[in-house]
């Protein structure tokens, strides 16, 4: 199964997921400081800066997109309930 | 009524309120605070109050500022008892720009979407940012959850004052304002705490963090008392109140609580079987419990501490016991989120009472990855053998490291 490697910059930990996990369920695991509320995509609780890697994250829906332009969110932010991981390396950080 | 030099307290009283929210009862109304902070380049209002009460609040600000002054809003929170004179406000004082948490745009959209207020411009912020008023700078702590995910306070520098929003409030109205003037609060303070701020506990623990090293010589909350007689000793109940409830025994060990109902001992002799499968698996500490035996609330507190619940209940007329629905429907006073959870129990006719209870656990956020088990009528040693094993596996996946859990996912 692909892999793909996920780095939270603010704890300063990478761990090692399977392609499709989304970010939250993994920031939640490792204790990142990335803070959430609905988990559906809806109250945009969960922005996160990508850092870098925003190739290997799943595109976003036209909803995320939706909550992402009302949140005024800046470039390479995603909500991480949301993103899933596709493969290769991905570092984040809570918005 | 002044709070501090150049600060003011430009609220409303509430006193006859007794229901707050639909949820909250109150003895003694409630209060509505808001501020103005004034520099030497303008003044900001901290909060405003709920619509209803918007002349109160109006008459207040204009006695200490007017609105050509007025530079700043910040919004801690935009909830609407803190937020319903807002867009009044905004037309009333059209220099004014707005403070508002990097959680808070898609609220502040849909609060002001049904009027034709619009702000000067708008600023998101977060833990760090400040605002100069000349002379005075306002600090802005980003503590989310604490209860809205844009709860943010706002700390006056010079002053070592801290608009906390309705972190240490509590619904208590007396005109006399202050922690050392106002009648005995204590209760109220206890009472707030436990229904708007406990199911976030794992938030609050991370806003005292910010808060604790603040110099502070006055706490003023968006509802009660101004704490200005001793403000330390607020901050430390939260750190005492979000902390455990009760003493951990299985310090070290995960903790699976298995809840029945049980008309003639069927599902009673499943839930035995789940909790003996999960006995089996070392470092787990399992309890068992009818629910016919107790009142919802003690079981709360068992549940905001354990790690996986396992719910069995006979089907009645098509539904789950009521005592089940008493407790699952009294959870929104504690975090519950990614508990593991489960379902199991035997039925005569037909058997939904275990797919409701799955479905409430799943709508609560519980993980539920394993199917739920159904006996009809009398459970056999075979229908037995499988509730312990769905105890093991309970357990077992209790104990398995989160990493591993990623790896199989």
């Amino acid at each position: 199964m692909p892999k793909a490697k996920v780095t939270f910059e603010d704890i300063g930990v990478t761990v090692t997921v399977p392609a499709g996990t989304r970010l939250i369920e993994v920031s939640e695991r490792v204790g990142a400081g990335i803070t959430y509320g609905c988990r559906e995509g809806e109250c945009g609780t969960c922005l996160t800066r990508v850092v870098s890697g925003q190739d290997n994250l799943a595109r976003p829906s036209v909803l995320e997109d939706q909550v992402l332009k009302d949140s005024f969110a800046p470039r390479h932010h995603r909500l991480a309930c949301q993103a899933q991981c596709l493969g290769g390396e991905i570092v984040v950080r809570p918005a | 009524m002044a709070v501090a030099d150049g600060v003011h307290w430009i609220g409303a009283l509430d006193p006859t309120l007794r229901t707050f929210d639909i949820v909250l009862r109150t003895a003694n109304g409630t209060s509505y605070n808001a501020y103005a902070v004034r520099g030497s380049h303008g003044v900001a209002v901290v909060d405003t109050v709920k619509e209803s009460f918007s002349g109160e609040f109006f008459r207040r600000l204009e006695a200490v500022a007017d609105y050509d002054e007025i530079t700043a809003i910040v919004l801690n929170h935009l909830e609407p008892d803190h937020s319903g004179a807002l867009p009044e406000l905004l037309r009333r004082a059209p220099r004014a720009h707005v403070y508002l948490s990097v959680k808070a745009p898609l609220m502040f959209k849909a609060l002001l979407k049904p009027t034709d207020a619009v702000p000067k411009g708008f600023t998101l912020v977060n833990t760090g940012d400040r605002v100069d008023l000349g002379g005075r700078h306002l600090r802005f702590l980003h503590t989310p959850f604490l209860h809205w995910p844009d709860t943010q306070c706002t700390y006056l520098e010079e002053e070592g004052l801290l608009f906390s929003c309705d972190v240490f409030g509590c619904h208590f109205c007396d005109a006399r304002l202050f922690n050392d003037r106002v009648g005995d609060f204590r209760f109220s303070f206890e009472y707030y705490y436990a229904h708007i701020m406990r199911p976030f506990r794992e938030h609050v623990a991370k806003a005292l963090d910010l808060i604790e090293p603040l110099d502070l010589a006055t706490i003023a909350p968006a509802h009660g008392p101004i704490l200005r007689h001793a403000p330390r000793d607020y901050v430390r109940r939260y750190r005492e109140l979000s902390g455990r409830r009760l003493i951990n025994e299985a310090a070290g060990e995960r903790t699976l609580l298995v809840f029945y109902l049980s008309a003639y001992g069927s599902t009673r002799r499943m839930a035995e079987a789940v909790a003996a499968g999960a006995e089996e698996v070392p470092g787990v500490r399992v309890s068992l419990y009818d629910l016919e035996g107790g009142e919802a609330a003690p079981f709360v507190d068992l549940v905001e501490e354990a790690d996986g619940l396992a719910f069995g209940s006979p089907t009645i007329n098509g539904d789950a016991a009521k005592p089940v629905w008493d407790l699952l429907s009294s959870l929104s006073a504690v975090n519950v989120q990614r508990k593991l959870g489960a379902a199991f129990g035997s039925y005569g006719w037909s058997g939904e009472a275990v797919d409701l209870i799955e479905h409430r656990l799943r709508g609560l956020k519980f993980r539920v990855p394993f199917e739920g088990l159904r006996a009809k009528l009398t459970p056999t040693e075979a229908e037995l053998s499988g509730c312990r094993e769905l105890g093991q596996r309970l357990a077992r996946h209790l104990v398995t490291p989160d990493a591993l859990l990623a790896e199989a996912a």
